[in-house]
């Protein structure tokens, strides 16, 4: 168990998402940068399900009341043991009343924090990813006791060679697909959309990111249908958003691209203010030219 | 079946097909995509891990990407002609208790001035539908319903509320719904429902289904307590009949 001192800015408990409910208009939720996530709980050898805490800008602090060995992946954050600085992407053993903080992060902004065997928090609709009206809270709060079971073993299915690749954190390019609508645009709204970057806009969250430019659009709303995380819609005004694991089930703007997998973890440690631009890729993952 | 030649097929990124019929609101659109989606899910079992319903599409979302779209396309397009004896999906009218009580129903006046109808008028001609529900989005066991009187037609508001209660009747533009939860919203609010459309502690967190049909039946303020006490303490059983095809 471990108890939360500070949250920081943002920090939730995610797994891999919550499947099967889209019908009664649940969103999936999970990991934003799932690669992160995947490869803490890889370095630590749990199952790819096991829950992680998702934190937001870094700033957080927590205080273990429990022995377990833990992994930090994702945005960098100066994370420090007691007093001492500790690295990412590694093992780390952990005894009781050690107090984990984290400092201002440096490169992406959403760090995950995997302990051995998973987070045993509530479990609501087959998930242990937090969001409103689903979970008890939507996010952590100061003074939660979040469960995991205590581990006092040398580590012995580790993963530590595990190849770590940070090059999303400095990639710009999101690769995706064309979207439904995607053949209703314009040879200029094409153009623009994918030959020229696009800067986040202040608006930027685990349900979207807006962006800054506007494309000038004459398309019709489509009759409502489904999104998904990952989708690029076209609104009305011109600008375009890019849903993420939060977002609602269905949508009526036009859905203009479809980001891959990669692509959504790419974005997911970028911020308000950077550029990202699109590269048109088909499912064979070659890109195309328009 | 009859839509063979007007359906299309398409991979929507990594993981999904989004199956779209034509660009229509419509009923027969409607049994058709629940009948494909029920011979889906018996055909893709085990692999698929949500479809979702639109008003003229039917997306599968697969478990592990997809690796061959075009053998999905042809196991699809021969699983649509399949004749087979799949029981479609028992489907029932919900008979929902709403009270039109002016302290719920905070925008029946200005609808009353503007659309030129009594509210008692414009209760009764919103409480005397029958409402398909198409599908569930937006949030958490919110239906999107079909089927309101085009004397009812009132635009959103141009500035949403911050606020709306759980359980506010709402209409829309050319909708009406119920919010499921409190939350931000735009709609015309006329009145409240004292049942919970979503409830993550029950096993079927939302007891409505596309397919289904709503029937709102007006109560008053004093029924309206008295249920929602029931509510609370799970004695109130929901009005429901099949609906036979």
């Amino acid at each position: 168990m471990l108890k939360v001192i500070n949250p920081g800015i943002y920090s939730s408990v995610q797994d891999q998402g919550r499947f099967g409910f889209a019908h009664i208009g649940v969103p999936v939720s999970g990991c934003m940068d799932q690669v992160a996530a995947n490869f803490a709980n890889c370095i630590l050898g749990n199952s790819l399900k096991d829950a992680v805490l998702e934190f937001t800008f870094g700033l957080a602090k927590l205080e273990f009341l429990s022995p377990t060995i833990i992994c930090i992946s994702g945005a960098a954050c100066a994370p420090k043991l007691n007093a001492a600085s500790v690295a990412m992407n590694t093992p780390i053993s952990i005894q009781e009343k050690d107090v984990l903080s984290f400092g201002t992060v440096s490169e992406g902004i959403r760090t995950y924090l995997a302990v051995k065997n998973g987070f045993q928090t509530e479990i609501k609709l087959a998930s242990k990813s937090q969001y409103q009206h689903i979970t008890t809270s939507a996010s952590i709060q100061k003074n939660d006791l979040l469960y995991f079971e205590a581990f006092t073993k040398p580590l012995t299915h580790s993963n530590a060679k595990l190849k770590l690749d940070l090059s999303r954190f400095s990639q710009n390019e999101l690769p995706c697909f064309e979207g439904p609508e995607f053949y209703l645009l314009s040879k200029q709204q094409k153009q623009l959309l994918l030959h020229t970057s696009f800067t986040i806009s202040n608006d930027a969250n685990r349900m979207g990111y807006r962006l800054n430019k506007e494309i000038s659009n004459q398309l019709t709303p489509i009759v409502t249908s489904s999104v998904l995380p990952g989708t690029v819609q076209l609104t009305p005004s011109g600008r375009i958003i890019i849903l993420m694991k939060d977002c609602q089930v269905t949508g009526g703007y036009p859905r203009i691209l479809q980001l891959t997998k990669e692509a959504i973890a790419v974005l997911s440690q970028k911020h308000t203010n950077q550029q990202i631009s699109f590269k048109s890729v088909d499912f064979f993952n070659s890109s195309i030219t328009y | 079946m009859q839509f063979n030649k007007f359906i299309t097929y398409k991979q929507f990124g990594n993981q999904a097909v989004l199956i779209a019929w034509p660009v229509k609101i419509d009923e027969v659109i409607l049994a058709d995509i629940l009948q494909f989606k029920t011979k889906i899910h018996i055909a893709f079992q085990g692999e698929i891990q949500d479809l979702i319903v639109g008003y003229n599409s039917l997306t599968l979302i697969f478990k592990e990407d997809i690796i061959d779209f075009n053998s999905i396309k042809e196991k699809l397009q021969q699983l649509y002609h399949q004749v087979t004896n799949v029981t479609p999906q028992e489907n029932y009218i919900w008979e929902i208790p709403v009270c039109y009580d002016v302290t719920f129903g905070i925008d029946l006046k200005e609808m009353s001035t503007n659309l030129r109808l009594s509210e008692q008028e414009i209760i009764h001609i919103h409480s005397s539908t029958l409402y398909t529900v198409f599908f569930i989005g937006f949030l958490p066991g919110f239906l999107y319903l079909g089927g309101l009187d085009k004397r009812l037609h009132f635009d959103r508001k141009p500035k949403p509320r911050l606020n709306v209660a759980k359980g506010t009747v709402a209409i829309g533009g050319k909708q009406t719904g119920i919010y499921p939860q409190q939350s931000a919203g735009g709609w015309n609010c006329i009145g409240k429902t004292p049942i919970s459309f979503f409830d993550i502690n029950k096993e079927l967190p939302c007891f409505a289904k596309a397919g289904d049909k709503i029937k709102f039946t007006p109560i008053s303020k004093k029924e309206f307590d008295a249920i929602s006490a029931k509510v609370v303490h799970r004695k109130f059983k929901l009005i429901k009949s099949v609906i036979h095809a």
